[in-house]
Order: structure tokens, then C-alpha cells, then sequence
């Protein structure tokens, strides 16, 4: 009988353990447990660490989403053909729908995405009428003025509004564009406008930086061009090379952007992707640019911000991460995407990695070729040309309160930046930044013991000795009597040794 | 039937250990008195195997408690990477590696140490290395990061001290001049490589000779099955 009930009531386990495996994980892809690799960081040890999602996908924005009227009267919604570029201002969404030659804007009110307009065609000075050939890029600024690279005709336009031609930057006069020969197509791809009206354009194959316009629209100069970098060793060997052997080695030229930001302090942040695979933690893939064009970027992290630091020749993907945007928040932290694994890595302002998320896949929150990333709010919209579709990604919270911890140590509230720190440790136990951050804010409390601690856990030498030097000094003051007192102890002792020896000499002589 | 008692005294006699302990006492003078104290420890006797081997099991232990006990800031290691076994091999095999080579060379070269005397030169003296590099890593956690230079000041200095009692004992013990034990130390070197290279091509021959065995088996064990 008792055998009986035992086996009833292993049968019993038995199904509920059957059912909850049937039941647990058939819905949502992105369950906080089932996903545990999406997400990402890089430990000390430049190790990978699979961390909570900081952005989660939410949806797909496809171009057959939204229906306009077209001449003819009918309504017809065609999904986007390759687009290369996006522009977010507010809450609308300016799509470069470059196979369609149009321009889609789309508003979110909050809960959905709705289609406002489609810009085919513009209007000249005269009224003629102005259309695109592969528009590669938007910028629009605040009074919705709208400046498009309209890369198939050589030119960009700045245009108003109503979609009325402001003015027209076509093909500059000067080197490589007016070259006698092998004169070189002016190609705008990517561009953006700073607050003084002064517009900056990526152009094809241009490896002089970018093309600065003024407000006029008239060409000034190049700016940014990164350094040229050769080794000393090629160097030598040239000059023992012959001119056909010199003119079959790759040139010294600098590296070309694919790209052009520009964030809250008015700083423009470039992308580079063409660098040796080699030397991918010296490229500088992602770099910022003052006015004089020097790369200013704060690169204070373990590694500087150069994506995935170890990979495998992994299904077909090799090679480092090749970085085609990026996008900046106000507090200086930047996410940059990936080519190469179709990952986002996200970078505080001193450099440091957030979280990397992203592959290559046909799920939710994977991508073929992500071309160009934008935020709405916290929301990141990243666009992918070769599913000619935009995916948004929502802030978790996780993400969050690492943003709330990075603000409140910006502002020099280092206490409060703690305080959120922890929480992010509740939620990611090896997340390195969160234990320097208590760490620093424990040693501005004067704990410095636990300060060491934390630091030592993550191998913060700078801050560790910091915390140390104090520890130190806390020491040796409050132990400084008993150190006296010991020293006292020890001559007293010496001296007394001396006399005992001394007196026993005296009486063997004696003997 | 009765376990005999194994006496303790029986295993170490007492000579042996005021012996030992002569010699090893005597490192301390042979590394300030060179020429002379390496000149007397072979020729005089006055040194020991024993106490050389005891010197290099301290510098092993040396090695090995520095990874642990360094502070961060001078040896930033991942101390979950580390493998035992190639850290204990990375100390004992470069002197053996010396020794052997060094023997080799200096047999041809009217060197008139022998393998015992050239072992017992190098490990007495690792002797500096011993006596300043334990407190040094003791020390290593006093210091802030601006301190640092004091703990790389000692261990380059025990590195020099070390050096120059390797090449004053080579030279007492072979009975060579400064440029001539110079020249042989070099040639050394150059036969540690060459020593280095041989074992491994000879490892990869002999594995892949095994390999052709195992092989042969397995396609004649494949037939019959």
C-alpha cells in the first residue's frame, strides 16, 4: 500500500514536471530566461558576459505600413526598396526610401505609427520640378526644413517645408572632383547640419574627410580627415622597390568615413569601417571631431571602442566589427552598429562598453545589413537595408537604471549613482561598471576598506590606489601610538639583551 | 608482528644537516664575495647539492606565491587562467635547460666545471633573487600606484645582482676569463634554443610516429571486425 502511494505520487511530479515543460516557453522569443546570449558585455578580462537585456526589440516598421494617395487618386502602400538612411526629429521619423526615390515621413503618437506624407518631387526657384535619383540621407532640422543627399544626382538639397528648393549644393570645385583626369563623381551619401546652418557631407569614395557647405551653400573645405597611418617598416621597404612595384603596393591614404553624426554639444561623430583586420583595437573605427577635425573621443574603457574584442570564424562571420552609425544621447553615451554581426554596442562617455546586443537572423532584434541607427527618446530605431525595414527597440530596465547611474555621476551625485548601481547589480551580478560605481561612491564616503574591495574585484588600479592611499593613511594614524609603543618595547628590550650579555661576560672573566 | 619505528634521525642524520645548513648558510656569503666565495664552492667544497636544490625549490616557491600574493597593481593577473604546471615547468626548465646547455658548451671549451658544479653555481646564485624578492612581494602591497617604482627598483636590482653572479660563478667554476665566459654564456643561450627546438621537433616525430602505429591498428581491427 505504502509502495503504492509513493509511486502515485511520483506519477504525479512526473506530469507536472511534463506539463510545465509543454507549457513555459512556447510564447514570447524574448522571456527574460530564454534569451540569455542576445545581450552582452566585455568583463576586465576582455571576456564576454552575457547580461540582461538593456534594449528590447518591440516591432518591425515596414514601408507597406503606411498608405498614400498618389496622383492618380488611389491609395497605395509599397514597402521600402533598400533604404539607406533615416533621419528622427521629435516624434517623426524621416525615411530615405532610396530604391522608391522618396522621402517617407511618419509620426508615432504614442501608441502607433502613422504615414504623413510621401515626398516624390520638390520645387524649384521657378517652380520646376526637382526629383530624386537614390536619396541616401536626411537631416532635417528643427523647423522641419529638410536637407536630402540625393546621391543618383550628384547633389543635395536643402529644401523648406513645403518641399520648396532652398538651395542646391552640387559637384565642388576642387581635388578629386576636378581632376583633369580620373575626375571623380561627387557622390553624397550621409550628411548633417550643424547649428550654425554650416552642412557636412560624406561623399563616396572621398578620403579628405568631409565637405564642408557654408550657409550659402558654397564649398569651404574638407574637415576631419583622419591621419594618414603606415608602419615604419613598409616605409623602409619602399625604398628599395621599384615604381612598378611601388605603384602595385596599396597606397598611404588615409581611411574613408561611411558616416556622419552629430550630438547634443554639437560635436560630429564619425564612422570608419576600411582599416586592416589586424589592427582593428588601433582603427579608431568611431571617432569624435571638434571644429579643427582631431578625433577627441574619450577612450578611458578597458579597450577602446572598437566592438567585439574575441571572435570565431563562426558561421561564415569573421573579422572585427565594421561600424556604419551611430547615434548619441545627451549624456555623451553612443551606440554604434555593427555590419559584420549585426550588433549594436553601446559606450558611455568615458568609453566604456554598456552592453552589445544584436546578430545576424531573421527574428526580431536580428538583422541582414543594418544600415542606419536613430532614437526617439530612449526608443532606438534601426534601420536594415537588405530587410528594408525598421526595427524599434524600447529601453528595459536594466538600461535604464544604467542611465539613470551614469546621469546622476555626471552630475556629480555620486551617492545617488550608487544607489542605482546596486540595482543593477541586483539585475546583472557581472556588470564591472556598477561595482566601480559603488566603489567610487564608497570611497567618497570614506569607506575605503569596502571601497578596495570593489575595485580589486574589478581590477580598477587607478581607483584601487586611490582608495589605498587613504586606507593607508587611516592606518598608520590610528595605529601610530601602538607603533610607538612597540618600537619603545623592542630598544628597552635590545638594551636589556645588551646588559644581561654584558654582566654574564663580566662574570665568565671573573671566572 | 611489530612496526618498526621509523626514527626521523634516521632518515636526515646530523651530519647531514649541519652540512646542509653550512652550505646554505654560505650562500649568503657568496653573494657578496664572488670571485672569491664561487672559486671556494667548488673547489673548497664548501657548498652543497642539497642546499642548491633547497634554493631552488625557494625561488620555485617564490614564483608561485608571487602570483597569489603581489598586489594587483604590479602583476594584474587572472588567476582563474593559470595553470599550475606550466608555471612550475616556466622556472625549473629554463635552469636546467642553462645548465645542460652551459655544460655542453664549456666541455668543448676547456671549461673545468662539471655538470654538478654549474648547477650548484646557478642555483646558489638565485640566492639575491630569494633574499630580496619575498619581501618585495610582501612590500608590493604598501604601495599606491605612484609606488610602484620602489618594487620594479628591487626586482631589477635582483635581476642585476643575479646576472652578474651568474657570470662571475661560471667564471670560477670553468676557470675562464670576463670575455670568455661572456662568449660561452651567450653560446648558452643560443644552445637552449637550439636544445628548445630539438625537443619539440622531436616530440612532434615521435607523435606522429605513435600516431602511425595507432593507425595501423585501427584500420587491421576495422578488417577483422
Amino acid at each position: 500500500m505504502r509502495k503504492l502511494k509513493k509511486f502515485g505520487s511520483l506519477l504525479a511530479a512526473t506530469a507536472i514536471a511534463v506539463t510545465g515543460i509543454f507549457t513555459t516557453p512556447s510564447d514570447a522569443v524574448f522571456a527574460d530566461d530564454a534569451n540569455t546570449t542576445y545581450s552582452y558585455t566585455y568583463d576586465i578580462w576582455g571576456e564576454m558576459q552575457s547580461s540582461p537585456d538593456a534594449y528590447r526589440p518591440t516591432k518591425h516598421i515596414s514601408g507597406d505600413m503606411f498608405e498614400f494617395e498618389q496622383e492618380d487618386g488611389s491609395m497605395v502602400a509599397k514597402n521600402f526598396v533598400e533604404p539607406q538612411g533615416q533621419f528622427i526629429r521629435g516624434n517623426k521619423i524621416y525615411v530615405c526610401d532610396t530604391g522608391n526615390n522618396r522621402i517617407v515621413e511618419i509620426a508615432f503618437d504614442g501608441k502607433e505609427y502613422k504615414g504623413v506624407r510621401e515626398i516624390k518631387e520638390f520645387f524649384g526657384e521657378d517652380g520646376e520640378s526637382l526629383t530624386l535619383n537614390k536619396p541616401y540621407d536626411i537631416f532635417v532640422t528643427d523647423n522641419e526644413e529638410m536637407i536630402i543627399s540625393d546621391y543618383g544626382n550628384e547633389r543635395v538639397l536643402h529644401v523648406d517645408k513645403e518641399a520648396k528648393l532652398i538651395k542646391m549644393m552640387t559637384v565642388p570645385d576642387v581635388t578629386p572632383f576636378n581632376d583633369e583626369t580620373d575626375a571623380r563623381k561627387f557622390q553624397p551619401q550621409k550628411l548633417i547640419m550643424d547649428t550654425a546652418g554650416r552642412i557636412y557631407v560624406q561623399a563616396e569614395k572621398i578620403n579628405k574627410g568631409l565637405l564642408e557647405f557654408d550657409t550659402e551653400g558654397n564649398f569651404t573645405q574638407y574637415v576631419g580627415a583622419s591621419p594618414v597611418t603606415f608602419n615604419m617598416i613598409d616605409y623602409i621597404w619602399r625604398f628599395f622597390m621599384t615604381e612598378a612595384q611601388i605603384a602595385a603596393q596599396p597606397k598611404f591614404v588615409p581611411t574613408e568615413y561611411n558616416n556622419v553624426a552629430i550630438d547634443s554639444e554639437g560635436f560630429m561623430y564619425v564612422t570608419l569601417a576600411t582599416f586592416d583586420d589586424n589592427k582593428y583595437l588601433t582603427a579608431n573605427p568611431v571617432r569624435r571631431l571638434n571644429s579643427t577635425g582631431s578625433d577627441i573621443l574619450v577612450r578611458n574603457g578597458n579597450d577602446p571602442p572598437c566592438g567585439d574584442l574575441k571572435w570565431d570564424n563562426a558561421g561564415g562571420y569573421n573579422g572585427p566589427s565594421h561600424f556604419y552609425d551611430v547615434v548619441t544621447f545627451d549624456n555623451n553615451s553612443y551606440c554604434t552598429i555593427d555590419q559584420t554581426r549585426g550588433r549594436i554596442f553601446a559606450y558611455d562617455f568615458q568609453g566604456n562598453l554598456l552592453y552589445a546586443f544584436g546578430g545576424i537572423g531573421n527574428r526580431l532584434g536580428y538583422f541582414r545589413k543594418p544600415v542606419a541607427i536613430d532614437r526617439m527618446g530612449d526608443s532606438l530605431f534601426v534601420m536594415d537595408a537588405q530587410y528594408s525595414n525598421i526595427t524599434v527597440f524600447e529601453l528595459t530596465e536594466f538600461g535604464e537604471l544604467i542611465n539613470k547611474a551614469l546621469r546622476e555621476y555626471q552630475n556629480a551625485d555620486y551617492d545617488k549613482s550608487a544607489e542605482y548601481w546596486n540595482n543593477v547589480l541586483r539585475l546583472n551580478g557581472n556588470y564591472d561598471l556598477a561595482y566601480i560605481g559603488v566603489g567610487r561612491a564608497l570611497l567618497r564616503q570614506e569607506k575605503y576598506a569596502e571601497a578596495m574591495d570593489y575595485f580589486k574585484a574589478k581590477r580598477d588600479r587607478r581607483n584601487y590606489s586611490k582608495a589605498f592611499e587613504q586606507y593607508r593613511k587611516e592606518q598608520i594614524e590610528d595605529h601610530i601610538g601602538d607603533l610607538v609603543k612597540a618600537l619603545i618595547v623592542v630598544l628597552i628590550g635590545v638594551w636589556l639583551i645588551k646588559k644581561v650579555r654584558k654582566i654574564q661576560r663580566e662574570v665568565r672573566e671573573c671566572d | 608482528m611489530r612496526l618498526k619505528k621509523i626514527k626521523f634521525s634516521s632518515l636526515i642524520s646530523k651530519e647531514w644537516l649541519t652540512h646542509f645548513g653550512k652550505t646554505l648558510k654560505y650562500s649568503l656569503y657568496v653573494i657578496f664575495h664572488p670571485f672569491d666565495g664561487f672559486w671556494d664552492l667548488t673547489h673548497e667544497k664548501r657548498g652543497s647539492v642539497g642546499a642548491a636544490n633547497f634554493l631552488v625549490f625557494l625561488y620555485l616557491l617564490l614564483n608561485i606565491l608571487r602570483l597569489q600574493f603581489t598586489s594587483f597593481l604590479v602583476r594584474n593577473i587572472n588567476l582563474s587562467r593559470i595553470n599550475m604546471w606550466v608555471e612550475i615547468a616556466s622556472v625549473i626548465a629554463p635552469i636546467l635547460l642553462w645548465c645542460v646547455s652551459n655544460w655542453g658548451f664549456t666541455t668543448l671549451m676547456d671549461g673545468k666545471g662539471r655538470l654538478k658544479e654549474v648547477y650548484m653555481g646557478t642555483a646558489y646564485a638565485l640566492t639575491p633573487m630569494i633574499i630580496i624578492g619575498y619581501p618585495n612581494m610582501i612590500l608590493s602591497n604598501f604601495l599606491t600606484i605612484e609606488e610602484i617604482t620602489f618594487y620594479s627598483f628591487f626586482d631589477t636590482l635582483s635581476l642585476i645582482w643575479f646576472v652578474a653572479l651568474v657570470l662571475a660563478a661560471m667564471m670560477m667554476i670553468h676557470d675562464y676569463s670576463l670575455t670568455k665566459t661572456v662568449f660561452s654564456s651567450v653560446l648558452t643561450l643560443v644552445g637552449m634554443a637550439v636544445i628548445v627546438f630539438i625537443l619539440v621537433v622531436f616530440f612532434s616525430l615521435i607523435s606522429d610516429g605513435i600516431a602511425y602505429f595507432v593507425s595501423l591498428y585501427q584500420e587491421i581491427q576495422f578488417r577483422f571486425y
